[in-house]
C-alpha cells in the first residue's frame, strides 16, 4: 500500500450527499426520437458501424464502416475526420447546424489488458479556431460506446429544447428525450443521470453507465469542455475526465445536448474479440510489471499523477509564470507535487479506465468549496493535473486550495482549464500595463494572483453575465486582442505578442522561448498550440540532440505522426513514454522508447489481425495527419500565415523579461547572431530586444520551411495532391481542391521559401515546387 | 573543462555523475548518461567519476504532455 493509503472498506469521501427525485426528473422527459438497432458483437476491435443522429430533423441511422475506411483512416480520430469530410462545407462554422460533434473510439479502445486503453477522440469545428479541433479524453464513455455497438457517434443539427441522448446497449435502443429538470453543471448532472439510467440501485449497475456533459459556462464561452464520467466504485462518486481543448463542450450545449449517456449490459476483458488475445495479454502483462516495478523510480505517476512535472518544469525554467513571462518563480514550490500528495486521497487503482496500472487520475475528496453556488459543500475534485497547475502559476495563484477551487469550477462549469488559465493570465498582464483596468473589466480587479477575481470571472461567465468584458473575455485571447485594438487602448505590439494563442486556441502550459523545435511543436500544428503533437523541449533545449533545421524538421515529422497514432486507436499516450523499460537507455533511439513502439505494433496486430510494422503505424498517422491539414485548407486555413505564433513564445517581449534573463539573451546576441560583445554592451535593452526579435522570427520561418518540406507540403504549408496520392488517397474532391489552392497561392506569389538564407545556408530545395518532380 | 550536451562546462575534480546532475540542476529522473559514448547505468551514477576533458551526454527522455 502507498504510504497513508486508506483501505477501501474504511473509506468515505466525506462529500456532501444529494438525494435526487429521479422519478420526477424522468416524468418530465418527452421522447423526441427513438431508434432500435440490432445488437452485434465487436469483431477484432471494430463494431463496424457508426451512429448518426440529426437533432434538427430527429433522424437516427447507422453507417457502415467499410474495409476501405479502416485502410485509409484506421479508426478513432481518423474515422472522425472522414465523417466530417462527408458532412461539412468550407463555410461551416462551430454553430452552423451542419457542424458535427463526434466522439470516436478506435480498435484498441476498451481493452483491459493493456494500460491506457480507454480513450475517446472528440472532434468538431471549433468556436475558437474555425477549423477542426480534436481532443482526447479518458473515462468510460468511449469503451462503452463501442460496447453498445458503435465505433463512433456523429451528431449533427440542433435540438429545440435541452435533450439527453441515451445509447442503451442493453436494449439495443437509441433515444433522444427532452430533459428540462436535470442539472446542467457536470458534477451534479452526471450523478443524476447515472442514478437515473442504472438498471438497479447498486454500484455495479452505476458502473455500467457513462455520461458526457458540459456545464453552464460552456453555454457562454468558447472554452466549453466535455466531461466524461466514470463511476468510481471505491469512492461511490461519478468522477470525470475532460475533452478540454477547442470548445467542443460549447458545441454540445449549442446543440442543446444536456448529456449523452452510454449504458452497457456487461463487458469483459475480451469484449473487443481480438484476433490474438494471448498476445495482447502477453504485451500487457509486460507493461503492467514495468509500471509496477519502475514508476516509483521514474515519474511517480501512480502516486502523484502528472503533478510531478511542476517541480521539473520550474527547475528547467519551463514553468509558465505570469503569462509565460518567466519560466520559474520563487513561490513555485508551494504547488510542487508533494503539496498535492498531502491532499490526494490515497486509494489506488486510480485509472480512468479498467486495467490501467499507470493510475494517474488523482483526486481530492471532501474538498470544501469556498466560493460560488456550491460554497460550503464538500466535493470530489479530479486533479489537478500538470496543465491546471501550470495555469495556476501563469495566473500567479500559489495556494493549493485555490488551485483546487479553480479546477473544480472549471470542470463542473464545463470550461477547459488550459484555455481559461492561459487567457486569464493574459488579461492579468494587460491589466498590469493599464491596457485593461477594473472599469474595463466589468469591475473585476484582474491583477496577477487575485484569486477572488479569477473565481468571480468564472462564476459570472457561468451565470451568463452580459458585461462587455465578460462576454468577450469568455471567447478567448484572440477576440480580446481584436477588442482591445478596436478600442485603441494600448500598444499593438504588446497586445498582439503577449497573448499566447495561435490559430485562436490558447497555449498549453510550457515556456518555449529557448526551444525553436517546440515553438514549431506549438505553431506548425493542425489544431493549434497543444502539446499533444510534439513535446521536444528536452530533446532540443537541454539535450542538444537536434541542432540543425533538418534535425528539428525530422523530429517535427516523426513525433507528431507517432503521437497522432494514439488517437487513431483509442489509446492514452502516457504509458508510451512516462514509463520506460529498464534497458531503454541501451537502445539506439531511447527517445522513441523502441520496446514500447514494438508493443504497440504487436498490440494492434493482435487486435485487428493486420500485419503492420512500426513504419506501418507511422503511415496510418501520416494519412490522417495530412487529411486533417488538407481539411484545414478546405476551410480556408492551413497556410503559413495560420501557423503564426506570438513572440512571447519565442523570446522576451518586454524589458522586464529581457532583464530577468539578461546573461542568457546577451550571450545569444554574441554567440547566435554574431554581434561583438562590446557592441552588445553599448546597446539599449530595446535595441537588444528588437535585434533578437528579428533573428528569432527568421529562425521560425526557416524552421517552417524545413518542416513543410519534410512533410511534403508546399512552401505555403499546403499538402500537395502528389503527397496525398502517395499516401493512398484518390478522393477527387480533395485532390482537385488542393490543386486549385496551390495554383492560387502560386499566382499570389506565396509559394516561396520564407527564411532569409545567408552565406553558407540554403533553403530546403532550389525549386520551391519540388513536388512536381515526384 | 568537460563538454555536457555540447556545452563547455568547468571540470570539477572527483565529480561523480550524480554530482554533475546536481550541479547542472538536471532533476528530471528519466535521463540516460553517456561518458565519451559509454553508457553509465543509473545504479552507478553515485560512484562514477567524470574525467577531465570528457564528453558527457545527459539525454532527458521525453515525458509529460
Amino acid at each position: 500500500m502507498v504510504s497513508g493509503q486508506i483501505p477501501v472498506e474504511e473509506y468515505d469521501t466525506g462529500n456532501t450527499r444529494h438525494k435526487w427525485d429521479v422519478n420526477k426528473l424522468i416524468r418530465a422527459h418527452r421522447v423526441v426520437a427513438e431508434y432500435a438497432y440490432k445488437k452485434g458483437e465487436i469483431q477484432k476491435g471494430f463494431a463496424n458501424r457508426t451512429l448518426y443522429i440529426n437533432l434538427s430533423n430527429n433522424e437516427i441511422k447507422e453507417k457502415q464502416v467499410t474495409d476501405e475506411m479502416k485502410k485509409l483512416f484506421t479508426g478513432g480520430r481518423g474515422f472522425g475526420l472522414k465523417l466530417l469530410w462527408d458532412s461539412i462545407k468550407p463555410t461551416t462554422r462551430w454553430n452552423s447546424p451542419e457542424n458535427e460533434l463526434l466522439i470516436t473510439t478506435g480498435p484498441l479502445c476498451g481493452t483491459t489488458q493493456y494500460p491506457g486503453s480507454g480513450k475517446s477522440l472528440c472532434l468538431g469545428i471549433s468556436p475558437s479556431t474555425d477549423i477542426i479541433c480534436d481532443s482526447n479524453v479518458g473515462g468510460f464513455f468511449g469503451p462503452y460506446l463501442k460496447f453498445t455497438g458503435f465505433d463512433a457517434i456523429e451528431i449533427q443539427g440542433k435540438a429545440k429544447h435541452d435533450v439527453v441522448i441515451l445509447i442503451d446497449g442493453e436494449k439495443g435502443k437509441v433515444v433522444v428525450e427532452t430533459a428540462p429538470l436535470e442539472e446542467t453543471n457536470s458534477h451534479l448532472a452526471n450523478e443524476q443521470l447515472t442514478y437515473m439510467y442504472a438498471k438497479e440501485d447498486s454500484d455495479k449497475s452505476r458502473q455500467l453507465i457513462s455520461v458526457v456533459s458540459a456545464g453552464k459556462a460552456a453555454e457562454h464561452s468558447y472554452w466549453g469542455c466535455m466531461n466524461f464520467s466514470f463511476y468510481d466504485i471505491r469512492r461511490k462518486v461519478c468522477r470525470m475526465k475532460q475533452a478540454g481543448r477547442g470548445g467542443l463542450g460549447t458545441i454540445l450545449r449549442d446543440k442543446k445536448i444536456k448529456a449523452i449517456v452510454a449504458k452497457v449490459e456487461k463487458f469483459t476483458g475480451v469484449s473487443n474479440n481480438p484476433a490474438d488475445p494471448n498476445k495482447i495479454a502477453e504485451v500487457g502483462t509486460k507493461l503492467h510489471r514495468e509500471i509496477r516495478d519502475l514508476d516509483r523510480y521514474q515519474c511517480n505517476m501512480r502516486v502523484v499523477g502528472t503533478s510531478h512535472l511542476v517541480e521539473i518544469m520550474d527547475q528547467y525554467d519551463l514553468l509558465p509564470c505570469e503569462n509565460y513571462r518567466f519560466g520559474s518563480f520563487p513561490k513555485a514550490s508551494k504547488i510542487y507535487s508533494p503539496k498535492f500528495y498531502e491532499l490526494f486521497t490515497k486509494i489506488i487503482p486510480d485509472g480512468c479506465w479498467h486495467g490501467c496500472t499507470m493510475a494517474c487520475a488523482k483526486t481530492v475528496d471532501g474538498f470544501e468549496v469556498m466560493t460560488g453556488p456550491y460554497k460550503g459543500q464538500k466535493v470530489t475534485v479530479d486533479g489537478p493535473e500538470y496543465e491546471t497547475l501550470g495555469c495556476a502559476s501563469n495566473m500567479s495563484l500559489w495556494e493549493p486550495r485555490e488551485v483546487l477551487e479553480f479546477n473544480f469550477y472549471c470542470d463542473t462549469y464545463g470550461i477547459d482549464t488550459i484555455s481559461a488559465g492561459t487567457a486569464i493570465a493574459y488579461y492579468m498582464e494587460m491589466y498590469e500595463y493599464g491596457i485593461l483596468n477594473q472599469k474595463r473589466c466589468d469591475g473585476l480587479e484582474l491583477c496577477f494572483g487575485n484569486f477572488e477575481a479569477v473565481m468571480g470571472f468564472l462564476h459570472r461567465m457561468a451565470e451568463g453575465d452580459k458585461g462587455e468584458f465578460i462576454t468577450i473575455a469568455a471567447k478567448g485571447i484572440r477576440r480580446v486582442k481584436n477588442w482591445i485594438k478596436e478600442k485603441g487602448w494600448g500598444d499593438q505590439y504588446l497586445i498582439e505578442e503577449c497573448g499566447m494563442e495561435s490559430k485562436g486556441l490558447e497555449y498549453s502550459e510550457y515556456v518555449t522561448k529557448e526551444s525553436l523545435a517546440m515553438q514549431g511543436g506549438y505553431g506548425l500544428t493542425l489544431k493549434g498550440p497543444q502539446h499533444d503533437e510534439a513535446w521536444l523541449i528536452f530533446m532540443d533545449m537541454v539535450n542538444n540532440q537536434i541542432p540543425t533545421f533538418e534535425d528539428k524538421a525530422e523530429a517535427l515529422h516523426y513525433f507528431p505522426m507517432w503521437r497522432t497514432w494514439f488517437g487513431l486507436n483509442g489509446l492514452c499516450k502516457l504509458p508510451w513514454n512516462d514509463i520506460e523499460p529498464a534497458n531503454n537507455a541501451e537502445t539506439k533511439e531511447p527517445a522513441k522508447v523502441p520496446e514500447h513502439v514494438q508493443n504497440y505494433v504487436d498490440y494492434q496486430n493482435a487486435m485487428t489481425g493486420w500485419n503492420v510494422d512500426k513504419n506501418g503505424l507511422i503511415l496510418q498517422s501520416e494519412r490522417c495527419y495530412n487529411w486533417q491539414r488538407a481539411m484545414n485548407v478546405f476551410m480556408g486555413r492551413g497556410r503559413r500565415k495560420d501557423d503564426w505564433i506570438p513572440y512571447r513564445s519565442m523570446g522576451p517581449v518586454t524589458e522586464v523579461e529581457y532583464m530577468s534573463r539578461k546573461d542568457r539573451y546577451d550571450k545569444q546576441l554574441v554567440e547566435k547572431i554574431g554581434l561583438n560583445q562590446n557592441d552588445v554592451e553599448k546597446m539599449s535593452v530595446s535595441e537588444k530586444i528588437k535585434t533578437l526579435y528579428n533573428w528569432k522570427q527568421d529562425q521560425y520561418q526557416k524552421l517552417a520551411d524545413a518542416v513543410y518540406y519534410r512533410r511534403g507540403w508546399t512552401p505555403n504549408g499546403v499538402p500537395t495532391p502528389q503527397k496525398m496520392k502517395k499516401l493512398g488517397f484518390s478522393d477527387k474532391k480533395m485532390l482537385d481542391m488542393l490543386e486549385k489552392v496551390i495554383d492560387e497561392d502560386t499566382k499570389k506569389g506565396l509559394n516561396h521559401w520564407c527564411g532569409k538564407y545567408g552565406k553558407g545556408e540554403k533553403p530546403p530545395s532550389i525549386d520551391p515546387k519540388y513536388w512536381e518532380k515526384w | 573543462m568537460i563538454i555536457v550536451n555540447s556545452n563547455n562546462i568547468d571540470f570539477v575534480e572527483n565529480e561523480t555523475v550524480s554530482g554533475l546532475l546536481k550541479r547542472m540542476k538536471y532533476v528530471f529522473p528519466n535521463v540516460v548518461v553517456k561518458i565519451n559514448g559509454r553508457l553509465v547505468k543509473r545504479t552507478d551514477f553515485a560512484d562514477t567519476i567524470i574525467p577531465d576533458k570528457s564528453e558527457v551526454s545527459v539525454i532527458h527522455m521525453i515525458s509529460g504532455g
